[in-house]
């Protein structure tokens, strides 16, 4: 019944089509196509009642769509039981069973199968080893530290060899710490296991790291499902870039078109910055983002902003020392924050301080477009 | 708050251990220190067969109120889905308890009687053709009354243990592949037996110490332990009845340590 093999990597390809989840008046989930490819790290990010979970759940088989199908390596899965499905979900709360050993907390799903006991208690101590607890196979859960506990729920839903495993925000309860080193863990088990992780969190850093896809939402939209390195470097819309961070994102309204540039009203302020080859029309809504580690900045009195092409100035506002780098926050003309991530050296050896007049300026190539109609909403 | 306890706790039950070895010639009580009461206690009859009716009563009010207060705890813990409706419904089942035991309890027999309402619904809905006798002033009747009595106190601890069971535990085990019978025997009864334990303790006592039920209810064709003790009373034979008392109260204790042994109540209240 249950396939033996790990090794097709095509296994626990999932795909949502025209999936819409309503829970009476509110629509959790509208209208979504997304397709996952099999042994994926996939990762759902947004923000707390964006959606997320209600399609994890939905993907596990403890919601069901009220519209639309879903389909696992193409199988359509509506309406049927997890087991069926072939998946297993890691709690938020990890919920152990608090009445039975760890042991027994893994070899659980496999007695519901029908498993001779003396073989799903070594299948639970191997599986244990995989996540190295072995040696607290006799503990009961409440004896454990969250990240122990963690490594049993893991156990726990893997035993029963699902081709997708799906977290629910399983970093969310542990400590910076130990966050960091789970984060390392899951990653390790997934490529070990060659299955599907569809991972749902809220924190951007730990979908950078671990994803192989990051699928963004708001909402109940989803806003850019793309690489970790895509949806960091070329964000789509304005909310992804500013929902990911680590990016400047300018938008307005064209005011003038000049060749390869055009002048944008922030609301605030007046921007000259590059635009693509087909000009914006005038009126018309647009928007870039530019990484805040590839902005210079210019410790001379800058020019005023509107008249330079891709530049901005104003007053240094705030400094944070982060170690390698410094974050330098320059509040421009229009009231606006503007984010410079310097590395120490160049830093230190110029330094300016909160209070100074600044102007940043960065390279047409560094400028990237997001979509027109993205901007506009 | 020790004084308390010892004045009106420690010094009765001591008096009532020393009434035990009093000696009585059926008229006169002495103080004394005889092991009489007690021989003649043990030597009777009468004392096993009394037991045995009591553990009888005991034992089917117990399996009874455990699987109505375990179903109705669990009806409304895991399927009335607003807080509101649970709590509503929570308070349904304590309104029997705004009137006395003894209304509640003497309101079945109008119920239950030969020309009861229930026989002659029963007849009248061509069921039956005669009265059914064993209704009323039976054991039949004293079981009812026991079970309307007690059940809620089963409902009450279990209901809140249950209402702790994280939710998220029933979905891992249903998202793992059990079914619900499985759910319900490995997951939620282990977690609610604190409850159970408690409810059971509850339900025992109530009915291995009790008379009036077993008096009102068989029309005295049945007897119970604390019955008999309190004829002993009403005739002054105060230390058969005080030794009689001493016996209750040790073999009761012996049954609520034994279910406390099964199931530790104060490690599973701290969790």
């Amino acid at each position: 019944m249950e396939p033996g093999k790990n090794s097709a990597s095509a296994r626990g390809a999932i795909e949502l089509v025209s999936v819409t989840k309503r829970f009476g008046d509110t629509v959790a989930v509208r209208n979504i196509d997304l397709k996952i490819p099999g042994g994926a790290y996939c990762c759902l990010l947004g923000p707390s009642g964006c959606g997320k979970t209600t399609i994890l759940r939905m993907i596990a088989g403890h919601e069901d769509p009220t519209d639309g199908d879903v389909l696992i390596d193409n199988e359509n899965v509506v309406g049927k039981a997890p087991v069926e499905r072939g998946t297993a979900m890691m709690f938020q709360s990890y919920a152990l069973f608090p009445h039975l050993t760890c042991r027994d907390n893994v070899a659980f799903n496999l007695k519901v199968r029908g498993v001779a006991k003396a073989e799903r208690q070594e299948r639970a101590l191997e599986m244990l080893a995989r996540v190295r607890m072995r040696e607290f196979a006799d503990r009961l859960p409440a004896q454990l530290s969250g990240g122990q506990q963690q490594r049993i729920a893991l156990a726990r839903s893997l035993i029963t060899n699902p081709r997708v495993l799906l977290l629910d925000e399983p970093l969310s309860a542990l400590d910076e710490f130990l966050r960091l080193q789970m984060r390392g863990e899951l990653k390790r088990i997934q490529t070990e296991f060659g299955i599907s992780f569809i991972h749902v969190t809220h924190t951007q850093m730990e979908a950078i790291a671990l994803a192989d896809m990051v699928v963004v939402m708001d909402q109940g939209r989803i806003e850019q499902a793309d690489s970790a390195r895509h949806v960091f470097e070329r964000p789509r819309t304005p909310y992804v870039a500013r929902f990911i961070g680590g990016q400047n994102v300018m938008t307005g309204k064209v005011l003038e078109r000049r060749s390869g540039a055009v002048l944008i009203d922030t609301g605030g302020k007046q921007l000259l910055v590059s635009a693509p080859e087909t000009l914006p029309e005038i009126g018309a809504s647009f928007g870039i983002a530019v990484r805040r580690d590839r902005v210079r900045l210019q410790r001379s009195e800058g020019a005023p902003a509107g008249s330079t092409l891709n530049s901005i100035g104003g007053r240094v506002s705030a400094l944070e020392y982060q170690g390698s780098w410094l974050k330098i926050t320059i509040e421009d003309a229009g009231g606006e924050d503007f984010v410079v991530n310097e590395a120490d050296s160049t830093f230190f050896a110029t330094p300016v301080e909160v209070g100074d007049i600044v102007s940043a300026s960065w390279a047409p190539e560094e400028v990237h477009y997001l979509s027109a109609a993205s901007v506009s909403r | 708050m020790a004084l308390v306890l010892l004045l009106f706790f420690g010094v009765p039950l001591l008096v009532v251990v020393a009434f035990s070895f009093f000696d009585y010639d059926g008229i006169n009580t002495n103080p004394a220190f005889v092991w009489a009461n007690y021989a003649e206690l043990f030597g009777s009859k009468v004392t096993l067969a009394l037991y045995l009716k009591t553990l009888y009563f005991a034992a089917i009010v117990w399996v009874i109120t455990l699987l109505i207060g375990f179903t109705v705890s669990y009806f409304l813990v895991f399927h009335v889905r607003s807080v509101l409706w649970q709590m509503g419904l929570f308070l349904l089942c304590t309104v029997p308890f705004w009137t006395s035991n003894i209304i509640r309890m003497i309101s079945w027999i109008p119920f239950l009687g030969r020309n009861g309402i229930f026989n002659q619904a029963l007849m009248g809905a061509g069921i039956t053709h005669e009265p059914l006798e064993f209704l009323l002033f039976s054991d039949f009747a004293v079981i009812v009354a026991y079970v309307h009595l007690f059940t809620l106190f089963m409902i009450v601890p279990i209901f809140n243990s249950m209402a702790r069971i994280d939710r998220s535990l029933i979905e891992a085990a249903r998202d793992g592949g059990s079914s619900g019978g499985r759910i319900i025997w490995e997951i939620v009864v282990p977690l609610s037996k604190t409850g159970i334990a408690l409810g059971s303790i509850f339900v025992i006592t109530l009915v291995m110490g009790d008379f009036f039920v077993v008096k009102v209810m068989s029309g005295s064709h049945s007897a119970s332990v604390a019955m008999a003790m309190s004829n002993q009373i009403a005739m002054v034979q105060y230390p058969p009845a005080a030794a009689s008392a001493v016996l209750l109260l040790i073999i009761v204790s012996l049954m609520v340590a034994a279910i406390l042994r099964v199931v530790d109540v104060r490690k599973e209240l701290a969790r």
